[in-house]
């Protein structure tokens, strides 16, 4: 009798173990659904949204095979495989805030990495909060985001445009101190207001009195830029400066080579390097470039970095840019904080546990490493580098020479400074 | 002094380009009152093709001066084929109906042709750069300007020169002048207005893919380029008044000079002047500078 009881409490607990173990088992399998919004079609979409999209789609295949290098090589996120979900982030502002709302509300993603255009970031900010979604902005640039708001849902993993402007003119100032004169030629809308202010108030605050020549915005994806080329010529600045991208940079190589604006003077293209390789043999030679980060060519030897050149080109046949490592470190980003978050658990944890081991948080990525250091921890500092094209006609291949690299600290604003202030202030707390 | 010249430059270099590009618009509308936004995709469809065409061209070995040649005929061939399409496959059926249906119509076209566009040359930039560094550049007033920009000037002066002659020299001009006074009258006389129409749509869409194919060695040909083009086109059109030839040149005319000083003289303002120009125009001649008061007839 008691054997037989024996035997069936035995049953019971064998069942009730495999009925426990049922949940957690279909929790495992249960995929992590990620919202990804990138530029599909439009004008960003070949230099940007195209190279983004790409990289989302390589880095869950290899995730969920668990074939990325330490300290990545645990299956999926948290052991969840990952599920894309992929919108197009053409159709302006209004529509990308729809479309927002329909990741969230009808796809029922748990977290969306996107959004290329400051614009479409400035709009969808407020929106991840009131629906109290995860969001990491992988790329856009205005330093607005977080300077002139806190948001508790919403983070950015790479650096804002402040780093940039004030790491072109730190290399530019480096190359040639005899700069009297500058110009900009930036796109109309925050992306390129943002970048030239911070960049002219850079060169006027490490070089006092030096002169504004002109200042140019035109409309974005104007594509003629005959008027302006002539307004950069008359007024013969030292440097121009321009965070133009896509099409727009293209169409003021071609323009601006054909009329002689590289000549004499330095060109610096601050978002420049997704152009150098389709546009090898048109980019002159001593154009200064910049990839918003140390992306790219710009991008140190680790096993992450290794692993993405290699897997990229042999997949798309193309060399990765600099929106491909952006978006990388954005699913890298969230990777790390999901499973920090975990703390070794299977189960997914909740969102206000992920954004907790988030803030702060210090990552490694194919282009180094990333800490979430201003915006009460939402938003990424990271080292960037600067460089001088040049065509190496043997190779038949685009080069970046006179390379040099800023440390974090030295080129993004302290935490609690606003990026204007700091530069206007002579970059105090700044390590160079 | 020199900015003065160099802005009377850029704002004809600029004019030349508009009115290239508006007079498509402008004679479709003027013979047929609809207002095509499909304009913009002939322009991205002429673009496509020229920068298409000269990248094969130039793989090819093949002398680079004929290059200017295939970038005219490639655009006037893309146009001629989609223009008539579009007139005899969509618009034909909608004759008669209300000029805002037709103007939904062309907008269908403009989105069904975008995806088309991306369907068949994807959303990578193509590049024909060879053609504008081919001419050289020339110092006028002591800057450098590309010869190919200043040969707009001359291919818009052709054209000009062809719309009027064409419409006021020959019989095939009276007979679309008639139309374009009366369609009634005109029909009620025994001319064949459909064949009109036709004509008019072909060489309209062709003017158009023209524009695209002679812009793309300057640019980078990307998905969208016909979006601004609309705009900017019917902005020109209105301030010359629609469906006139001549408007068309005045209004890229104004357009372009009071661009060009804006650039050089108040950048901040560069967006602003050319809805200002047609803010002011349309204040003081809400027909537009060269349109005529239109009777309603009840």
């Amino acid at each position: 009798m008691t054997s037989a009881i024996q035997k069936f409490s035995l049953g019971v607990a064998v069942a009730s173990a495999a009925l426990a173990a049922q949940p957690a088992t279909a929790q495992q399998a249960e995929p992590f659904k990620l919202g990804i919004v990138t530029f599909l079609s439009g004008a960003a979409a070949g230099p940007f949204g195209v190279p983004a999209r790409n990289a989302a789609e390589l880095a869950v295949e290899t995730l969920n095979a668990g074939k990325m290098p330490a300290p990545y090589d645990k299956k999926g996120i948290n052991g969840q495989p990952i599920e894309l979900v992929i919108v197009d982030e053409a159709g302006g502002t209004t529509k990308q805030v729809t479309e927002y709302r329909n990741l969230v509300q009808r796809a029922n993603v748990d977290a969306i990495i996107g959004y290329i255009s400051s614009g479409d970031c400035l709009a969808i900010a407020p929106v991840a909060d009131e629906l109290k979604k995860l969001t990491i902005f992988f790329d856009c640039g205005t330093p607005r985001i977080f300077e002139d708001a806190s948001y508790k849902y919403l983070f950015r993993t790479g650096a804002h445009a402040t780093m940039d402007n004030v790491a072109a003119a730190r290399y530019l100032l480096a190359q040639n101190k005899n700069i009297e004169t500058i110009a900009g030629i930036n796109q109309n809308y925050s992306w390129g207001t943002d970048s030239w202010n911070d960049f002219k108030a850079s060169m006027q605050a490490l070089k006092p009195g030096i002169k504004i020549a002109t200042e140019q915005f035109p409309k974005l994806l104007a594509g003629q830029y005959g008027a302006e080329i002539s307004a950069l010529l008359v007024e013969k600045p030292d440097v121009i400066h321009s965070s133009f991208w896509g099409g727009d940079l293209e169409a003021f190589v071609l323009q601006g080579k054909a009329r002689g604006v590289f000549e004499g003077r330095t060109v610096v293209l601050t978002a420049g390097e997704p152009a150098m390789f389709r546009m090898a043999t048109q980019i002159p030679n001593g154009t200064v470039i910049g990839a918003r980060g140390p992306h790219g060519l710009f991008a140190s030897d680790n096993a992450l970095n290794t692993w993405l050149r290699a897997a990229y080109s042999e997949r798309y046949g193309t060399p990765a840019v600099y929106p491909t490592y952006k978006m990388l470190q954005a699913i890298l980003g969230l990777k790390a904080a999901v499973e920090k978050g975990a703390a070794g658990k299977p189960e997914k944890p909740a969102t206000e546990v992920v954004i907790s081991a988030f803030e702060g948080l210090s990552f490694e990525t194919p282009s180094g490493r990333v800490d979430m250091m201003l915006g009460k921890g939402h938003q990424a500092i990271q080292a960037t580098a600067y460089g001088t094209f040049k065509f190496d006609a043997a190779k038949g291949e685009p080069q970046l020479v006179d390379v040099v690299h800023y440390p974090a600290e030295c080129v993004n604003p302290p935490e609690g400074a606003k990026s204007e202030d700091w530069i206007k202030g002579g970059f105090k707390g700044a390590k160079c | 002094m020199q900015k003065f010249y160099v802005i009377l430059v850029d704002g004809t270099i600029y004019f030349s380009w508009l009115f290239i590009v508006s007079m498509g618009l402008t004679l479709i509308y003027g013979v047929m009152k609809i207002l095509n936004i499909a304009h913009g995709s002939f322009y991205a469809l002429g673009a496509y093709t020229a920068a298409y065409a000269v990248g094969v061209y130039f793989a090819g070995h093949y002398p680079p001066v004929g290059s200017f040649l295939l970038l005219i005929l490639s655009g006037i061939a893309v146009g001629g084929i989609v223009g008539l399409l579009v007139e005899r496959g969509l618009l034909r059926p909608m004759y008669g109906r209300d000029e805002i249906v037709l103007v939904l119509v062309t907008y269908a076209a403009f989105l069904v042709f975008e995806d088309l566009i991306k369907l068949i040359w994807g959303v990578d930039p193509y590049f024909a750069y060879q053609p504008y560094e081919l001419l050289g550049r020339v110092s006028i007033g002591g800057i450098a300007f590309a010869v190919y920009d200043i040969g707009l000037f001359a291919l818009a002066v052709v054209i000009g020169i062809a719309a009027w002659w064409a419409l006021e020299r020959t019989r095939s001009g009276k007979l679309l002048r008639a139309v374009i006074h009366d369609r009634e009258i005109s029909t009620a006389m025994g001319i064949n207005v459909a064949r009109m129409f036709t004509a008019t749509f072909v060489i309209g869409a062709m003017l158009g893919a023209l524009g695209g194919a002679i812009t793309a060695p300057a640019i980078s040909v990307v998905p969208g380029i016909g979006v601004d083009v609309i705009v900017l086109a019917f902005a020109v059109s209105i301030i010359g008044g629609l469906g006139s030839v001549a408007g068309a040149a005045v209004g890229a005319f104004v357009v372009g000079l009071a661009r060009a000083f804006a650039v050089h003289l108040l950048p901040e303002a560069e967006l602003f002047v050319i809805y200002g120009v047609m803010a002011i125009v349309l204040a003081f001649r809400p027909q537009g500078l060269f349109g005529r008061p239109a009777a309603r007839k009840i």
